[in-house]
């Protein structure tokens, strides 16, 4: 498998030895790292996989969805299950009886299985993500429109879990998990052996991502973000491109909701509602859009300061996260990666390079 | 009888809130193609405002005149979003044009900016904005049916403040400018429009309606600094149910989008009812992908 065809040797060698170094630090954190630190990390990276997930589908295809907090929740609510009923041994949750019920809903059933919950936290969201976009894409509605409906998909699923808090676990989520597969959750190699997961599930959803997007699908997701009608009247179905690759996207984002829910141990519908959906937006957009690796920087690089400076200073944090987001779309569209590159570019003097990428995203710019 | 007459006029008052808070969006939305994810820290803004004005008649005022103090308040702070809209487009917005998604998330880090500096000024708690004496109570229409003033303030508020909009943008120099900037800006400037000033203005309107829908908002309920977030995907959906670049589609969007959600949070509960009306929006939009009304343009792209 080819990763990048069209890059010279040279550049494809020290490209490799990069992500070769990544993946030996990623690797070896449990070494150096706090238990503490690696649960942390651990998050981190959860929130990258669904960073590259929204990344695909916005970098890639140029549709921004606002609706990958509800993805990334309705897999961490299927984990959630699934190590819940571990917890109280198949019985009916504690929540469920102090609002009255008697008998454990049909829906939680299956849940008792980790060979139905694990397959389900990723299809469930991808059939969630199927209906909508169906209804969406088959009839051209796109751009603002379509980001506009994810996010009203956001608040009616938000509203949806508190209200049915019988079934849900309402405001408090779904949480007091003990074992995960008869691991006591808290054991430090538990935590190792998890992490070790998350990381080589980041891994492979990279290099999924990364086939994905230099294959001729690729292509035509760009040809579809840069030209829709253009691609469309060359005979390609633009729709269901966008099908795919949304339904893929909101697979890795449950993907990531499992993760996240084994390392931090409870999912609540505030962690699913429009807040943190549009924060992943930021994520990949600091990192730089139509750059899974900037994505994945993106999720880690925020989510860092913001376990580092939030707590202690609360206001403070709201107003740099707010005026991140403005500094982002305003000086650096092409987030970190594009500065990164320009860095580069310019310790080489290869200036023609830069201003030719300029001119490729002022276009893509001008088109969304 | 009076039990579908009660929630008829419920539906028409959650209607006449949604219009309200729409209509500043119709404006920066469907006339100038900005996602002004703002739009609520403005109604946010408005609501303060009332409250600012409110504590000035207080505490400098005679009592006897502090039952007045909610005229001045919508002017009051239909003045201030205004000021505030007027300055965000000259440093930001206007680097946006062109750029729908970007807007969106700029202008949401600019929400959230704009709640975190209301919560610096005016406290996290939320804060109450007494209503004017003759605002309380209500108009009995039969023995069962009781129609409170405020309810219906803020409908005559929502027809009163359509109406001047209408004449804005239909009747005057000013609104026949915006309009023709909107539909084609190159002829525009070539006639010897101002687009920079028609767009400043045009947003700084916008603006300034959420303002007065604050000012409104605060009769219903104390106020805070996330006020506006809580009505800005609704006042979304309603824009894009009606379609853009028409008020009309706006105010059935608003009007359709109350009425039904009275209608199934009657039947079922207010969560149930609110995932019914996603699936009729997204129903509808099968129908009509852009919306109720839309401008015809052959263009493409």
């Amino acid at each position: 498998m080819m990763l990048y065809p069209t890059m010279s040797k040279q550049k494809r060698i020290w490209l490799l030895v990069g992500y070769g170094l990544a993946v030996a630090i990623l690797l070896s954190a449990p070494l150096f790292l706090s238990d503490f630190r690696l649960n942390l990390l651990a998050k981190f990276l959860a929130y990258a996989i669904v960073a590259i997930g929204l990344d695909l589908i916005w970098g890639y295809t140029g549709i921004l969805s606002l609706g990958h907090g509800v993805f990334f929740g309705l897999g961490a609510y299927c984990m959630a299950m699934f190590l819940k009923l571990e917890a109280t041994a198949g019985k009916m949750p504690d929540f469920m009886s102090w609002t009255g019920l008697t008998e454990m809903p049909w829906f939680w059933k299956p849940f008792n299985y980790a060979a139905f919950a694990i397959p389900a936290g990723i299809i469930i969201p991808m059939i969630v993500a199927l209906i909508l976009g169906f209804f969406t894409f088959r009839n051209r509605i796109k751009g603002v429109y379509f980001t506009i409906l994810t996010q009203a998909l956001v608040i009616i699923t938000v509203t949806l879990f508190i209200g049915q808090q019988q079934f849900t676990g309402g405001t408090n989520g779904v949480t007091g998990f003990q074992t995960v597969l008869g691991y006591s959750i808290k054991d430090s190699s538990t935590k190792i052996f998890l992490y070790m997961v998350t990381v080589i599930a980041l891994i492979l959803v990279f290099i999924f991502c990364k086939y994905l997007v230099n294959s001729r699908f690729g292509r035509v997701l760009n040809a579809v973000r840069d030209a829709e009608n253009r691609a469309r009247f060359i005979g390609y179905d633009a729709a269901r491109y966008q099908l795919f690759v949304f339904a893929i996207s909101a697979g890795i984002a449950g993907l990531a909701g499992m993760l996240f829910v084994l390392h931090v141990g409870i999912i609540s519908p505030s962690m699913m509602s429009i807040v943190p959906s549009i924060e992943i937006a930021l994520w990949v957009a600091l990192g730089g859009r139509g750059t899974l690796i900037g994505a994945a920087i993106g999720a880690i690089a925020i989510n860092y300061a913001k376990s580092s400076f939030s707590t202690a200073y609360p206001d403070e944090w709201l107003l740099f996260l707010g005026g991140l987001f403005v500094v982002v779309v305003v000086f650096m569209p092409r987030g970190i990666m594009g500065l990164m590159h320009d860095g580069v570019s310019r310790l080489r003097g290869s200036f023609i390079d830069r201003s030719r990428n300029d001119q490729n995203f002022q276009k893509e710019a001008d088109q969304s | 009888m009076d039990v579908i007459l009660l929630q008829l006029f419920n539906g028409a008052s959650i209607s006449s809130i949604l219009l309200l808070i729409s209509l500043g969006l119709a404006i920066t939305f469907g006339l100038m193609k900005v996602i002004n994810m703002a739009h609520g820290e403005f109604i946010m803004i408005g609501a303060y405002a009332a409250y600012v004005t409110q504590n000035i008649f207080k505490s400098m005022l005679p009592e006897k005149l502090f039952n007045y103090y909610f005229v001045f308040a919508i002017p009051v702070a239909f003045v201030v979003a205004f000021c505030i809209g007027y300055l965000l487009e000259w440093c930001l917005i206007r680097f946006l044009y062109g750029r729908p998604l970007d807007s969106l998330l700029a202008t949401w880090g600019v929400g959230m900016i704009l709640q975190q500096l209301a919560r610096n000024i005016f406290g996290a708690q939320n804060v109450a904005v007494s209503s004017p004496t003759w605002l309380n109570g209500g108009w009995s229409v039969t023995e069962g049916l009781v129609l409170p003033y405020k309810r219906l303030f803020i409908i005559a508020l929502v027809i009163t403040v359509l109406v001047m909009m209408y004449m804005y943008i239909y009747r005057s120099h000013a609104g026949r400018n915006m309009r023709a900037v909107m539909q084609n800006r190159e002829m525009a400037t070539c006639l010897g429009i101002s687009t920079r000033r028609v767009d400043g203005m045009t947003f700084a309107i916008g603006s300034g309606i959420a303002g007065i829908a604050g000012c409104a908002l605060s009769l219903l309920g104390p106020i805070g600094p996330a006020l506006g977030t809580y009505y800005i995907v609704d006042a979304f959906m309603v824009v894009v149910l009606g379609g853009v670049g028409k008020l009309v589609g706006t105010v059935i969007g608003a009007l359709g989008i109350g009425m039904f959600n009275t209608l199934f949070e009657y039947w079922t509960t207010a969560s149930i009812g609110k995932v019914l009306v996603f699936a009729c929006i997204m129903a509808f939009l099968q129908w009509k992908p852009m919306g109720l009304f839309t401008m015809r343009s052959r263009s493409l792209d």
